[in-house]
């Protein structure tokens, strides 16, 4: 049971994926970094069947109200991607798919105010084949990109059910252009700020007028849904002009089109922002800082590299993430670590750290709540602002409390499986410390930690000392500043 | 907007050193011999508040013929008088409680508050409110800088920020203000109980004074386990507070009972933050609708205020209280084609306390279209800026707060003309 300590596949999996289960340390630890690298980034050759296990034995519970309905109970496609962060054999697909939850940050709860719960919770969650009109829900969609090619994925979100209801694009209109999703795709999906004007804005507005929704099926049908619909009779078919260039020729004006090919605006735009120098440096970035490291500003040698590596593979994710995790800079052994970890990151780390049998991912979404991070209800359309504002009091205060649940959960398996390691409190604390892998601790810490063990009676290794001692040290391992770190 | 913090995580870290002063006993001492405290409550409204729906120049033409369907009527509006270029001005009508608190002389609003070439991104937008900034707003919080002025040790129930995470304006580079979104929750988990939970408790305190001071990020970490440890206790005695007039159930009117619950309980705290969102309504903006968007908005602000202010006035707090909200921009004076408003610049702000000298600062924008309007900007689109929004914080941080606004916000920002305290 215990790990043999493999520092370089350990962090590839805590940041590649969401940690690492003992079976899947097992899989990789015997394979080279560049095999491992391979394995993640081609994870179409692996099955997806992880929704298969909903539900069944051995693996992390989840809790049903009626019918599990994650297409159409928020609640349960929360519960769905939580047990696919635990459990999914594609981590890395699943880490995307966060990165790009929050880079396309959409909110459940704006939606859902528009629309109703259950239609909000079928486009931000549905997959197609259990959706009677073949709704792809956000995430899904999400999902299917995660390494996909970035201008197909910034189409598809301009597409969006969920997304033309969260910025305003069904009412896109030509006589009142809606800015909302024009100055987003500009701010915070491609070039970031600094980089667009005021009257770029209003530009784009105009492009994506008519870019709306229909309603489609017949009414109490129960594959009637909403989609994207281009609507000609909505676009402003006069020229736009922007301030960066939207041709490869270097040329800045969209022209004057008529309604009927108008929707050809919105491509050509989408083109140019996919191809703009800026928003491969500014993708470049924020891989860096979700990827390598959050101490200091990312690094310009490598922000330089990953940016011409997306433009010349024609911003291919897949031939992006593979040099990600190639790079010098994510393997060298300073930035292991120097990453504050996401509330989920965090819960789904500490589930295949500790123990998840008998626990239901249910019981971490108010903990997930009470840290910041609520799957599906991003703060705002930037996402979450992550770092050290993850450690907010109140935030640090939940993790040290789902720690204790989870460690008060797992109780006796923790106290089983620490019972041959137990003579001492010290080889107990070797076997736990090797379970739940920290950023450095201090000698100070780790005498604290034996002081606990030796407090409250001589040590007995007797079943009821561990089943009181091994949650509480895990416990405080898992609630320690240095755990919150991947 | 993650650059911002990033770059503040890289260059505001400073040791944190966690002290356990005892200032309960001395605040009792201090407020039972008549001395006043001076508690101020950041108000933080997300979204980009629609001033022109809270605050109804309802004689401007104009006003009705941009605004067809989200304009209040004028026979709706709660009159409250006319600011000095003459301008009649109405609240909206969900502000009944605010209209009290006006009538009262309680509640000052400035009008027309900005600055130069106004963001009109969320982010940006509201990070340079925050540093009031415009040209660094990815450095510190403006309350932030405040507290980092306080002589040291500084107890660490100065802050509390009744969000779960922590808000730019709150950034400091040697303070860490506690996040407590609930005060019930508030407390200290152990998978043992009785002498075993006591020593995990015993044992977290321990670790958490191994600081490792040479690695800030870790350090920083470090500094939000021993603020809430350290905070425990005295965040117990708030969760007991019972007013004696009923919140409202929302988010925001909860966070006003916290926050009057720990000004009653005299735990130490001087500095709040509280925030209601929702105000970004491109569309459906629903301004005069029962239940409508805006409408709905107004409510919470309302209520939340409202019992917020007859609370303390109750337990004899209100000349102790200073409030004082911003929003990150006004919004489009025209409505847009999807029956709501999109970014603006100028917005206005509100002012409410004990002390407080009510009443309208600042003149109403003239709603014309003229494109040499002087009172707006982006061919009469938006309001301009006519007060610079640091001249109302520079006289929070010199009238109320006892502090050097010159050192705070970097400039001189004073403005004679604002008296509001």
């Amino acid at each position: 049971m215990a790990r043999n300590p493999d520092h370089q596949i350990e962090h590839l999996l805590r940041r590649a994926g969401f940690g690492a289960r003992p079976d899947e340390l097992d899989v990789y630890r015997e394979m080279s970094i560049a095999q491992a690298v391979d394995t993640l980034v081609n994870y179409t050759q692996i099955p997806d069947t992880v929704d298969d296990n909903l539900g069944k034995a051995g693996y992390v519970g989840i809790t049903t109200r009626g019918a599990f309905s994650p297409q159409s109970n928020i609640t349960d496609s929360r519960q769905r991607w939580l047990f696919r962060m635990v459990h999914s054999d594609r981590p890395l697909q699943e880490k995307m798919t966060l990165f790009w939850h929050n880079h396309f940050a959409t909110g459940y709860n704006k939606i859902a105010g528009a629309i109703g719960t259950t239609e909000a919770a079928r486009y931000m969650a549905a997959k197609a084949s259990e959706d009677p009109g073949k709704v792809r829900g956000q995430i899904e969609m999400l999902r299917d990109n995660a390494l996909g090619n970035f201008r197909d994925l910034l189409l598809d979100v301009a597409k969006d059910t969920a997304m033309l209801v969260w910025l305003d694009g069904r009412d896109n209109r030509k006589a009142k252009p809606q800015e909302n999703f024009a100055r987003e795709i500009m701010e915070l999906f491609t070039m970031g700020v600094g980089h667009y004007t005021e009257p770029d804005v209003y530009a784009g507005a105009r492009v994506f007028s008519g870019w709306n929704l229909q309603t489609v099926g017949a009414a109490n049908d129960a594959a009637r849904h909403q989609e994207f619909f281009y609507n000609a009779a909505q676009h402003d078919t006069t020229a736009k002009t922007f301030s960066f260039p939207i041709y490869g020729d270097g040329t800045n004006t969209i022209p004057a089109r008529s309604a009927n090919q108008g929707m050809q605006d919105g491509l050509d735009l989408v083109d140019a922002l996919a191809g703009n120098r800026n928003t491969a440096r500014y993708l470049a970035a924020k891989l860096y800082r979700f990827f390598v490291s959050e101490f200091g500003a990312p690094d310009p040698v490598f922000v330089d590299h990953i940016a011409t590596v997306y433009l010349q593979n024609r911003y291919d994710m897949k031939a992006v993430m593979r040099e990600v995790l190639l790079t010098p800079q994510f393997w060298d052994p300073s930035v292991y670590f120097a990453r504050y970890a996401w509330p989920v990151e965090f819960v789904v780390r500490a589930l295949k750290d500790i123990g998840w049998t008998g626990f239901s991912v249910n019981d971490a979404l108010t903990p997930l709540s009470n840290m910041g991070q609520i799957l599906f209800e991003p703060p705002d359309v930037a996402g979450w602002d992550a770092g050290q504002t993850w450690f907010s009091t109140g935030a640090m205060l939940a993790r040290m409390n789902f720690a204790a649940a989870l460690s008060s959960n797992q109780k006796f398996n923790l106290a089983k499986s620490a019972k041959s390691y137990a003579q001492t409190p010290e080889s107990l604390l070797s076997y736990f410390l090797g379970q739940l892998a920290t950023t450095t601790l201090d000698s100070g810490v780790i005498a604290e930690l034996g002081t606990y063990l030796r407090s409250t009676g001589a040590w007995t290794a007797s079943d009821a000392q561990l089943q009181a001692k091994a949650p509480g040290l895990v416990h405080l391992i898992a609630g320690s500043p240095e755990y919150q770190f991947v | 907007m993650n650059v911002t913090r990033r770059q503040f995580v890289k260059g505001g870290v400073a040791a944190f050193t966690v002290t356990f002063a005892a200032p309960e006993f001395l605040c009792d001492l201090a407020r039972a011999q008549g001395a006043h405290v001076r508690n101020l409550v950041v108000l933080y409204l997300s979204g980009g508040n629609d001033a022109l729906s809270m605050l109804v120049p309802y004689n401007d033409a104009f006003y009705y013929s941009r605004r067809p369907t989200l304009a209040v009527p004028a026979a709706n509006v709660l009159q409250i008088g006319t600011d000095s270029s003459n301008v009649a001005l109405g609240l909206h009508p969900r502000l009944t409680g605010l209209k009290q608190i006006f009538d009262q002389g309680r509640l000052a609003f400035v009008q027309r508050t900005g600055y130069d070439n106004q963001s009109r991104s969320h982010f940006l937008g509201t990070d340079i409110w925050s540093t009031a900034d415009p040209n660094n707003s990815a450095g510190l919080g403006w309350v932030g800088r405040y507290l980092d002025s306080l002589p040291s040790p500084v107890d660490p129930l100065v802050g509390w920020n009744t969000t779960s995470s922590l808000p730019h304006v709150l950034q400091a580079g040697h303070v860490s203000v506690p996040a407590i979104a609930s005060p019930a929750g508030y407390a200290f988990s152990s998978p043992n109980s009785g002498a075993e939970a006591a020593a995990e408790r015993a044992a977290a305190v321990r670790i958490n004074s191994h600081v490792p001071v040479d690695r800030p990020e870790v350090a920083f970490v470090y500094g939000s386990s021993q603020a809430a440890l350290g905070t425990l206790d005295r965040v117990a005695t708030v969760a007991s507070y019972r007013p004696a007039n009923a919140y409202p159930t929302t988010g925001f009117g909860q966070a006003l009972q916290a926050v009057a619950g720990a000004m009653v309980r005299s735990i130490g705290t001087k500095i709040f933050y509280v925030t209601t969102g929702g105000f970004d309504n491109h569309s459906a903006q629903n301004v005069n609708q029962v239940n409508g968007a805006y409408f709905n908005l107004m409510a919470t602000l309302n209520d939340g205020l409202l019992a917020f202010y007859n609370d303390l006035r109750s337990q004899g707090l209100l000349d102790d209280t200073l409030v004082v909200s911003f929003s990150e921009f006004g919004r489009r004076i025209s409505e847009n084609g999807s029956a709501g408003t999109d970014h603006g610049a100028a917005s206005v702000m509100m002012v409410i306390g004990g002390r407080v000298s009510g009443g309208l600062y600042g003149t109403a924008p003239v709603l014309n279209t003229d494109p040499k309007n002087p009172t707006l900007e982006n061919n009469a689109g938006d309001v301009h800026y006519e007060t610079d929004f640091r001249s109302v914080y520079a006289r929070v941080i010199d009238g109320w707060l006892g502090a050097d606004s010159r050192s705070i916000l970097g400039g001189d920002f004073r403005k004679a003309s604002l008296t509001f305290v």
